[in-house]
């Protein structure tokens, strides 16, 4: 695959590590001379220096058989344009943009982009993962629709625990797409998988039924009765 | 007319003046508070320090109320942002662009951006005051 990877950050310099490494071809464009002799230093002749967002930089960069392209300068806007024109110019398959203020990312899916990142999400979601109160963890925001991909790891007390799928009412519109166990073996639900403490259970739902869906799977049994306070019956 | 103009620079500044004299009720943006002075002591409009990148920044000046939004900032990118939340997040009516590099002009215009090249346009009054006489073109003006 060839990536074109724009902005030589931190990021931009990792991400074309890993994927030379991976044996993908490369190639990244930096504006700041000092920083372009600096990368091709480490990573060799895979460093282009110019505006990204230059039509005559792309063209130059070969945009026109790039398999993605990946924006990641420090501003939104060049990330945004850097993207559109690689779509709308080069009909690039796949563009990806770093998006450094996160409520720029509804804005650049609808514009156009396929994928965005935010770096302060992903450490929201890595918070998230870290406390136990937070049993919900985003994976994913799906494009229109409002449907989000979230993963819900089962509590050792929960009330679910124990119980099958079939039996546990959802919020509306949720469905369990995936179940990881607690070794980590990825399992098909189906209506009589029995959900157990660790299980990871990853859910497509909509937005607004998040704080309920958190609350099916991960509200404790009270202790007088084995089965939970929720009505699980049909 | 309500008009939000992003960027305070020489063309900004003075757009702002003229359509204010005019009447209209102009609102000027600037993310560097001293390019604000460059608007004439007589300017009636609203000056306001802020990033037109921002959504947030254009729903505080009002953008969803204006008729006309301008991106007459130094960065391409920056007015090329601006001008599609503009148009596309917050519905104004009339969007218009300043984009100094003609290939990127090119392209968003053909994605329906109202857009404005100062640089194919100079080029253009260059070449046609080559192709006459020297001081004819000045006596035309």
């Amino acid at each position: 695959m060839y990536v074109i990877i724009v902005g030589g950050g931190k990021v931009g310099y990792h991400l074309a590590k890993a994927l030379r490494d991976d044996g993908h071809e490369v190639l990244v464009i930096e504006k700041d001379r000092a920083r372009c002799e600096h990368l091709e230093a480490e990573l060799g002749d895979i460093v282009l220096r110019g505006d990204g967002s230059e039509v005559a930089v792309m063209e130059k960069a070969g945009f026109n058989r790039a398999d993605m392209v990946v924006a990641v300068t420090g501003d939104d806007e060049d990330n945004l344009v850097i993207c559109q024109v690689a779509k709308v110019r080069f009909q690039t398959p796949r563009t990806i943009a770093l998006v450094n203020d996160p409520k720029n990312a509804e804005i650049f899916h609808r514009l156009g982009i396929d994928h965005t990142v935010n770096a302060t999400d992903a450490i929201l979601a890595q918070i998230e993962q870290e406390l136990p109160v937070h049993a919900l963890i985003h994976l994913l925001s799906m494009r229109g629709g409002g449907l989000e991909m979230v993963e819900v790891r089962i509590p050792s007390q929960a009330a679910v625990a124990g119980h099958r799928l079939k039996d546990i009412l959802l919020p509306q519109q949720s469905i369990v797409a995936l179940i990881i166990e607690e070794d980590g073996s990825p399992k098909s639900p189906d209506p009589d998988t029995v959900l157990h403490p660790g299980d990871k259970v990853v859910v497509v739902t909509r937005r607004e039924n998040e704080e309920l869906l958190r609350e099916v799977f991960s509200r404790p049994a009270p202790l007088s009765s084995p089965y939970g306070p929720l009505s699980l019956q049909r | 007319m309500k008009v939000v103009i992003m960027g305070c620079g020489r063309v900004g500044s003075e757009l702002a003046s003229q359509l204010d004299q005019a009447g209209h009720q102009v609102t000027v943006l600037d993310i560097n508070p001293d390019a604000l002075r460059r608007l004439p002591p007589q300017f009636r409009g609203r000056k306001v320090i802020g990033n037109g990148a921002d959504q947030d920044v254009l729903r505080r000046v009002g953008v969803q109320d204006a008729d006309v939004f301008i991106a007459v900032t130094q960065g391409d990118n920056r007015n090329l942002m601006a001008a599609q939340i503009a148009k596309l997040i917050f519905g104004v009516p009339r969007v218009l662009c300043r984009i100094y590099d003609p290939a990127r002009e090119e392209i968003y215009r053909s994605l329906g951006l109202e857009t404005v090249s100062p640089t194919r346009w100079s080029v253009q009054v260059f070449l046609q005051a080559l192709s006459q006489a020297p001081g004819e073109a000045r006596r035309e003006e």
